[in-house]
């Protein structure tokens, strides 16, 4: 009787572990399980992607639609090849879109916004974006005011 | 000289004798597993279900404490939003293994020490011996494998009822907008590097600890004094072996920059 | 006399310390034999020699025919389902009540189902007045009850040959006879060798069938309990009638008495 009542309490343990487990992965991490599977991957080469990293997020119009997959040195144009993996319901972006690396906030993370085209073909799997703009790198930033302050003299 | 000599060959034979002990306790196979399964159900009853409510009321305190503390400091850069991401990987990467284990060798790795070293003092280990039953397997193994079951159990319960009072302090008491309590979260969170590497670390550190904890009741010198000595060595030792395999596992995992 | 247990030349070393030295005896097939001699003598190792829980540092202890420094672990085990032993303490595990504790032999030794166990189970528990204690935990038994409940775990697979550890240590007079009867009944009953590991002196003479008196690591008498208390040996003699000063020293070895008092 007593080992019965003990083993309902090491179910409800363990119970409890697992409902703590999903609660961590869901709410917290905010792993959704089917994110991976539905998506087309686009590419786009930066001059300098300053700070962004995997997985940071993807957006139009600032509503987050995918994600970044990998960065990688591409040596071929001296670039970054940024890949993301937009979502599958969102397949109507223009391939003339622009993309850019913007900052959430003034020290806040880097993050990726597409701008809409004009075009009527659309990105498909493998595509690539042309029109990027680079993240603003605060030392460039001063650098080109001291040089336009100096031009005024 | 001689005496240092001696003593360095004194140490390796007793980290030689424990990882025998250790091997010894997880390979001699039950002979009938209902009994072992009966046995193990028990140690996770008194490992982890008695350590739960220490566990949940720490994780509680800590992730209020922690919500106050990172609140105060991020508001002045007015970004107090960020309060879910520092609650969040504080206590997933470190503080829930950490806390947890060291609360456990507090509460379940100084109770087994005890209870090894009593059965050894009132010769119930002995019993189990002349009466041809292993207590490696009988008494060893259960307290080792259920140790190591409930440990990183415990460590994600500790973190979720954290970050869930962390939530309740931020967003009713201060006032942080809730869904950007989330979000921020949810941006700077990974399953992978941080849930994942938490676990991973609870558990290298419930070996650590419960492996300290049995040994230490399994070879303490059958008297009071013993038990005492015993008990005190395995929370001092398995305090300091998890704080020393949390550098190393940090510097291992988040170290690469 | 046919030889069960037979100890050849032992030695036995902890540390630096001899316990036993050179000791050589005999424990006879079905008879009861008192092992005895005074606190700190090893009377406790010489059963855990003979179980093989600790190694000699030279000789041999035959059990059974079997060397019991020479067998294996598997060959250790299997010998000791052969043997009982009733640990000082009684050694009940403290987290199972008397019933499972005396269960767990038959459980771990034995293929009988549960109902067959349940029996012999009472019937070890009958024997030893303890039927009406089964479902009660070792803490609520007291020291004479726990014993006793120990015994009937100690015989619950039938053995050849029981050992007792200092059985009528602090026990009352009641606990003693008991526990003297009890010893005796079972030898009788069964045939089991017996042997008895305990400094009350008459309590083990009254059902000994052979003794042997062990003094500073060696044995200094073997023989039936009447030889025993004929003998004119003073180490004897000291120890049967407790006299405080004879051939083991009232005083622990000490530097000159007057010479450490003047010394400062």
């Amino acid at each position: 009787m007593k080992d019965a009542k003990a083993n309902v309490l090491v179910g409800l343990f363990m119970l409890f572990g697992v409902v703590a487990f999903v609660y961590l992965a869901m709410q917290v991490s905010g792993l959704a399980f089917n994110e991976k599977s539905n998506g087309y991957t686009i590419q786009a080469h930066f001059d300098d992607i300053g700070g962004l990293t995997d997985r940071a997020k993807v957006t139009i119009a600032g509503v987050t639609v995918g994600r970044v997959e990998s960065i990688e040195y591409d040596k071929q144009y001296y670039m970054a090849k940024v890949t993301m993996s937009i979502d599958s319901t969102v397949d109507n972006i223009p391939t003339d879109s622009a993309i850019a690396i913007l900052t959430s906030g003034l020290i806040g993370e880097k993050y990726l916004g597409i701008s809409i085209g004009a075009e009527e073909d659309v990105l498909k799997d493998g595509d690539e974006i042309y029109d990027t703009q680079s993240a603003l790198v605060l030392e460039n930033l001063i650098g080109q005011f001291l040089m336009s302050a100096g031009g005024d003299e | 000289m001689k005496t240092i000599y001696l003593a360095i060959h004194k140490y390796i034979e007793s980290v030689g004798r424990a990882g025998v002990f250790l091997f010894q306790s997880l390979f001699r196979l039950p002979v009938r597993w209902d009994e072992a399964i009966r046995l193990y159900l028990k140690q996770i009853y008194s490992v982890g279900v008695l350590s739960l409510i220490i566990i949940m009321v720490s994780g509680a305190f800590i992730g209020m404490v922690l919500a106050l503390q990172g609140y105060s400091i991020l508001t002045s850069y007015g970004s107090e939003s960020a309060v879910g991401q520092l609650l969040a990987l504080t206590l997933l990467r470190e503080l829930g293994p950490v806390v947890t284990g060291l609360l456990f060798a507090g509460r379940a790795g100084s109770a087994l020490t005890a209870e090894i070293g009593l059965m050894k003092t009132t010769e119930q280990l002995s019993s189990y011996e002349m009466m041809g039953i292993d207590p490696l397997r009988r008494v060893i193994a259960p307290r080792l494998l259920a140790g190591v079951t409930c440990m990183p159990i415990l460590a994600i319960i500790f973190s979720a009822v954290g970050i869930w009072a962390g939530m309740l302090v931020s967003v009713q008491w201060l006032g942080v907008d809730e869904g950007s309590f989330w979000s921020s979260m949810q941006q700077s969170v990974y399953f992978d590097t941080d849930i994942m590497n938490g676990v991973i670390k609870s558990l290298v550190f419930a070996i650590a600890v419960v492996w300290i904890a049995v040994y230490q009741g399994y070879v303490c010198q059958p008297t009071s004094e013993g038990i005492g000595r015993a008990t005190t060595r395995t929370v001092v030792l398995g305090s300091l072996a998890i704080l020393g395999l949390d550098f190393l596992l940090t510097a291992a995992m988040f170290g690469d920059f | 006399m046919e030889v069960y247990v037979d100890v050849k030349n032992l030695s036995f070393h902890r540390g630096d310390r001899a316990i036993y030295e050179d000791i050589t005896l005999q424990i006879p097939k079905g008879k009861i034999t008192a092992v005895m001699g005074p606190s700190g003598v090893g009377k406790t190792t010489l059963l855990r020699l003979i179980g093989g829980q600790v190694e000699a540092s030279s000789g041999s202890i035959t059990v059974a025919g079997l060397d019991v420094a020479q067998a294996s672990r598997k060959e250790l085990f299997e010998a000791r389902r052969k043997m009982g032993m009733l640990f000082q303490s009684g050694a009940l595990f403290s987290d199972m009540s008397v019933y499972e504790n005396v269960a767990l032999p038959l459980q771990e030794h034995t293929d009988f189902d549960e109902a067959m166990i349940r029996d012999i189970v009472l019937m070890k528990l009958q024997s030893v007045g303890l039927r009406g204690a089964a479902y009660l935990m070792p803490a609520e038994l007291s020291g004479g009850m726990a014993r006793r409940a120990a015994l009937a775990r100690a015989i619950a697979l039938d053995p050849d040959l029981v050992m007792y550890d200092e059985p009528f240590a602090g026990q009352d007079p009641i606990s003693k006879g008991v526990l003297v009867e009890l010893i005796k009944r079972l030898n009788r009953a069964a045939n089991i060798t017996s042997v008895l590991v305990s400094h009350d002196v008459e309590e083990s003479l009254s059902i000994a069938d052979h003794v042997c008196l062990l003094s500073a690591g060696r044995v200094i008498l073997a023989g039936t309990p009447d030889e025993v208390r004929q003998s004119s040996d003073p180490r004897v003699v000291q120890f049967l009638q407790g006299q405080a000063d004879g051939p083991v020293g009232f005083h622990y070895p000490a530097p000159n008495y007057e010479a450490q008092l003047l010394e400062a």
